[in-house]
């Protein structure tokens, strides 16, 4: 039971295989679906088919008279017709925000939204009779088009707010005094013939997170706490929130996240089906699930992303960018989400990432339509924001005739020039943008490939070859309270630990970071094994229950090793000043000669010394401990960070597009990512290799498509397309460490940055694929066919003619396609 | 009721059930299977993945009485005495999932994959696992994880089910 680590084998950098792993290849899993207390009633939705439009009566008699119903209730019934789910996110004072009720009453506001619950005694019975809810609707015009929507006459989709802008957020480097005004600068460039003035428009088309865990909930209402299993991404959060949303006592309510199934941002929310659980269970005295199909999810759960981006840049004519104003629309869907309104403002904060910008403009305005609401999607508004610039800086390389890594490289913040306050006030502590893109340049032969692509060019290839560029960086490690207070968010940002020294030498690890697939367990076990010197093997990490894990703020934002890893090294840096304290005493030595390493507390000069183990055994015993001490090594810690941390990477793809059919090939895909120091380089690539699928996914793959009535036409996995194994290359992904200077283990969080970067690199790339035959745009997701129709009017051909099928991803212009308005079949 | 007689992971069982029941409820909420996992409800992403008669099947769209007098393997069927499959043992040390939800479908996929290549190509990995969705690990990891196994699983190695023992409650 001394056991300590071997002096010198550090445990940060080493490429563990994952502890939580053992459960999860054997089935011997918990999620919350495989959650069932004795006596549980199930509960099926009644959601709208329609986006808009009045309920004009509810008959519920054949679905109370079907087997197995216990009970069929609107919100009335239940007597939540006031209750509203709660946004924790007011971005401006006067932001408008209407009641998100637990069931539509009167109007229904999207397809989707739910209007009466069945509960049954079987899942299956609750859903027949669900189908027996007879809804009688009268139709309202959809509100779908959010720049319509935001227009004066747009139909209202909450007519007593009197607008559909829920909220216009600014920033401006002349007014803040960061930088410039630009203003000014946008009149300089127009009027000077040594600058120019580049304007795009880009379009965030709506994304479904699409976890693989559909979401689920049970609560039980015996016993004095009432308890809910939900798949959540945010335990902690969603327990003060039902506080808030219905009056429970903080103090009676239990939330336990047992293992969940991915999130993505996707499971950050507290939604309406996890509220009337907590109602009906209350009600009935019994145990209430719910567990949605991937329909309901797809159509019901939050989307991502949905933004129209007017970007304008001015640049001198020898490249020096010299202004950037980016102007927003953001779809909020229906309703406000918990976190939703803030995630376009986020994006606020990247769109001048690396580069030095003299003078920037940011305007964003929050606009509702009558769809799905949306709300935070991995990276949340820094993809986004990546997205606008790095296709705007390539838009500037071609109105330049430069190369656009050149490009990129003349304007970024030089390695020396770090720490470095941005044009919106953020200051980056460290960063290294020439090494990552020179080690990326060199894996993915990027002079080779231009050669290439020049040859095909010339022998007029109908396979034509594209390279993208992207480089990014991003804020993570969400967040300092006091930034998150300046921006109006409802919560602070620091994270809470604590360490329990057991009696037989084990090490318990409490975070408030609440893993979903992270690997949590793992990085926590090696960060604690080299803080305290114990085996990997012998700490223990607890999380996501708020009995166990009283305090926490959970996980999202690339936050969980940069703010809750740090709050653990802070844990444990008490428990090692606590066991310093009686080793001196057990030791007879002052405390001021007593060394800590790898586990071993030793006397200066002497070979006397105990283990970690031994101290906790005698702080345990307690027969012999120093005076005014208590007995015991537990230590907690709450970490607030001072400052974000910023990853960085250069990432390369090289795309090849069939010109005669449109397709596009991922043939080549090369990232050079600085995540700071690594604590699990296994980990880190895993996290990298997934967020690269999803931004490709976003750049190739998918969009949640809703036809003129609003109805959402791809609400499966038959149609929303998830790219599957056979539709993704193997990727070269590495780093490179420059540490972050900002927290004692130099990280700098690495979830989201896959993700970020690779958006734009793919469509930076099927366009330089193209542009020598005319293409200037290809909206996202580039399909076959919308590559194919870019390629036909650059040639001035007729598209017209073509069948069109809005029921596929990427038929459409964004939401609705101009071909095809009525969204039939053909 | 239809009264359905399977053997599953080793264990011989019979029960009466609704005719409409779906292989994986009969799996999940009879026999407390529930390391099988409902991820779709179109069969698209087959983290129900079974082996049905020593095929891979999504246990979604099969059911529970198409499989009378058949035997079922499930995640929980496959390590022998405490010793992991190849697979499974491949997929932890290939990093091959991160929160695990498609793990046992994709684990069940690759042993049939297997099965019938034993010695596949990335290519032929990625069309083998195409039925398979993953959000987490942008798949490169997986398909290391079966090249992996593969490797291990040479020669002769099968994921064949133990011989079917009854036990009290089972008939």
């Amino acid at each position: 039971m001394t056991t300590t680590a071997e002096p010198g084998s550090l445990e940060l950098g080493k490429a563990r295989a994952r502890k939580e792993d053992a459960r999860l290849i054997t089935g011997r899993t918990r999620f919350t679906d495989a959650i069932t207390p004795t006596g549980t009633l199930h509960m099926a939705v009644v959601r709208s088919p329609l986006a808009h439009a009045t309920i004009t009566g509810i008959d519920k008699s054949a679905a109370e008279q079907a087997p197995g119903v216990v009970g069929v209730y609107t919100a009335a019934d239940l007597g939540v017709e006031s209750v509203g789910l709660p946004c924790a996110w007011p971005v401006t004072p006067d932001q408008k925000a209407p009641q998100r009720p637990l069931l539509a009453s009167g109007t229904v506001h999207f397809a989707g939204e739910g209007v009466a619950v069945v509960v049954a005694r079987s899942v299956a019975e609750a859903k027949d009779a669900a189908e027996l809810v007879e809804v009688d609707y009268e139709p309202l015009e959809p509100v779908l088009d959010m720049e319509a929507a935001a227009a004066d006459g747009a139909t209202l989709v909450h007519p007593d707010l009197g607008t559909n802008a829920s909220a216009t957020w600014a920033f401006d480097s002349g007014e803040a005094g960061t930088g410039g005004s630009v203003a000014d600068a946008i009149a300089a460039a127009e009027s000077d013939p040594d600058q120019v003035v580049v304007r795009r428009r880009f379009r965030q088309q709506r994304l479904i997170p699409a976890f693989m865990e559909p979401r689920a909930v049970v609560v039980d209402p015996t016993g004095e706490q009432i308890t809910m299993w939900s798949s959540t991404q945010v335990p902690h959060i969603l327990r003060t929130m039902t506080t808030v949303t219905l009056g429970v006592p903080e103090s009676k309510f239990r939330v336990i996240a047992p293992d969940v199934g991915g999130g993505f941002g996707g499971k950050i929310g507290v939604v309406p089906e996890e509220m009337l659980c907590v109602v009906i269970a209350q009600k009935l005295g019994k145990p209430v699930k719910w567990n949605e199909t991937r329909s309901e999810s797809m159509l019901a759960a939050h989307h991502g992303r949905d933004q129209i981006q007017d970007i304008t840049i001015t640049a001198r004519k020898d490249g020096t960018v010299t202004g950037l104003d980016v102007k927003l629309l953001a779809d909020m869907g229906a309703y406000l989400g918990l976190v939703g309104p803030g995630v376009p403002i986020l994006g606020a904060f990247m769109f001048n990432a690396i580069y030095k910008i003299p003078a920037y403009k940011f305007t964003c305005t929050n606009v509702f339509t009558t769809k799905t609401l949306t709300d935070a999607y991995r990276g949340a508004g820094r993809p986004e924001a990546t997205f606008g610039i790095e296709r705007i800086m390539d838009e500037l390389a071609v109105e330049l005739g430069r190369d656009p890594m050149e490009l990129r490289g003349q304007n970024w913040i030089k390695r020396e020039e770090f720490p470095f306050t941005t044009v919106c006030g953020l200051t980056y502590d460290s960063g290294n943008y020439e090494q990552a893109t020179q080690q990326a340049m060199e894996l993915f032969d990027y002079a080779g490939l231009r050669r290439e692509q020049e040859e095909r060019r010339r022998s007029g290839d109908p396979v034509q070859l594209g390279i993208g560029i992207s480089t990014f960086t991003e804020m993570c490690g969400l967040a300092p309270s006091r930034v998150l207070g300046s921006l109006a968010y409802g919560a602070g940002g620091w994270e809470a630990a604590s360490i329990r020294m057991l009696a037989t030498g084990k090490v318990e690890v409490i975070t408030g970071a609440s893993a979903h697939g992270q690997g949590h367990e793992t990085a926590f076990s090696q960060i604690v094994a080299d803080q305290l010197g114990v085996p990997f093997e012998d700490v223990e990490i607890l999380h996501g229950d708020t009995q166990i894990s009283p305090k926490g703020l959970d996980t999202y934002g690339s936050r969980s090793l940069v703010v809750g890893g740090i709050a653990i090294v802070k844990a444990a840096e008490k428990v090692v000043a606590k066991a310093k304290k009686i080793a001196a005493h057990l030791l007879e030595a002052s405390e001021d000669d007593i060394e800590f390493n790898a586990g071993q507390f030793t006397v200066r000069g002497t070979d006397k010394g105990k283990a970690i183990q031994e101290i906790a055994f005698a702080a345990f015993m307690a027969h012999d401990y120093p005076e005014g001490m208590e007995p015991s090594l537990d230590s907690d810690a709450v970490f607030d960070p001072e400052n974000f941390s910023f990853p960085h990477g250069t990432h390369l793809a090289a795309i090849e597009v069939d010109t005669e059919t449109g397709h596009v090939t991922l043939r080549k895909y090369v990232c050079v990512d600085d995540v700071g120091n690594v604590v699990n380089p296994l980990i880190v690539e895993g996290q990298v290799h997934g967020g690269l699928a999803q931004g490709i996914a976003q750049a190739l793959f998918e969009e949640a498509n809703y036809d003129e009535q609003g109805t959402l036409v791809n609400g499966t996995f038959v149609d929303y397309t998830l790219p599957s194994a056979a539709d993704l290359p193997s990727f070269d992904t590495r780093v490179v460490s420059t540490p972050s200077t900002t927290n004692p283990l130099g990280v700098k969080g690495v979830g989201e940055a896959g993700t970020i970067a690779s958006t734009p690199a793919i469509v930076n790339g099927v366009l330089d694929a193209l542009r020598p035959l005319g293409v200037t745009d290809v909206e996202m997701p580039c399909t076959s066919q919308r590559v194919w129709r870019a390629i036909q009017e650059a040639q001035g051909r007729s598209t017209q003619e073509t069948p069109v099928d809005t029921h596929s991803p990427g038929a459409g212009l964004g939401s609705i396609d101009p071909n095809n308005p009525q969204g039939e079949v053909q | 009721m239809a009264q359905v007689r399977v053997t599953v992971d080793g264990v011989n069982y019979a029960d009466d059930v609704e005719p409409r029941t779906l292989l994986v409820h009969y799996l999940r909420e009879r026999l407390g299977k529930t390391g099988t996992l409902i991820g779709c409800d179109t069969s698209n992403c087959g983290a129900c993945t079974v082996h049905l008669n020593g095929q891979s099947v999504k246990s979604c769209s099969v059911l529970a009485v198409q499989a009378d007098g058949g035997e079922v393997t499930t995640i929980e069927g496959i390590a022998r005495d405490g010793k992991l499959h190849p697979v499974q043992e491949a997929f932890n040390e290939c990093h091959a999932l991160q929160c695990g939800f498609c793990t046992p479908g994709m684990i069940m996929q690759s042993i049939d994959l297997l099965g019938d290549n034993p010695d596949p190509d990335e290519h032929e990995v990625r069309e083998g696992i195409e039925g398979n969705l993953c959000r987490c690990t942008g798949y490169q990891n997986i398909v290391r994880a079966v090249q992996s196994a593969a490797q291990k699983m040479k020669p002769g190695a099968s994921a064949d089910t133990q011989a079917p023992v009854s036990v009290a409650g089972g008939e």
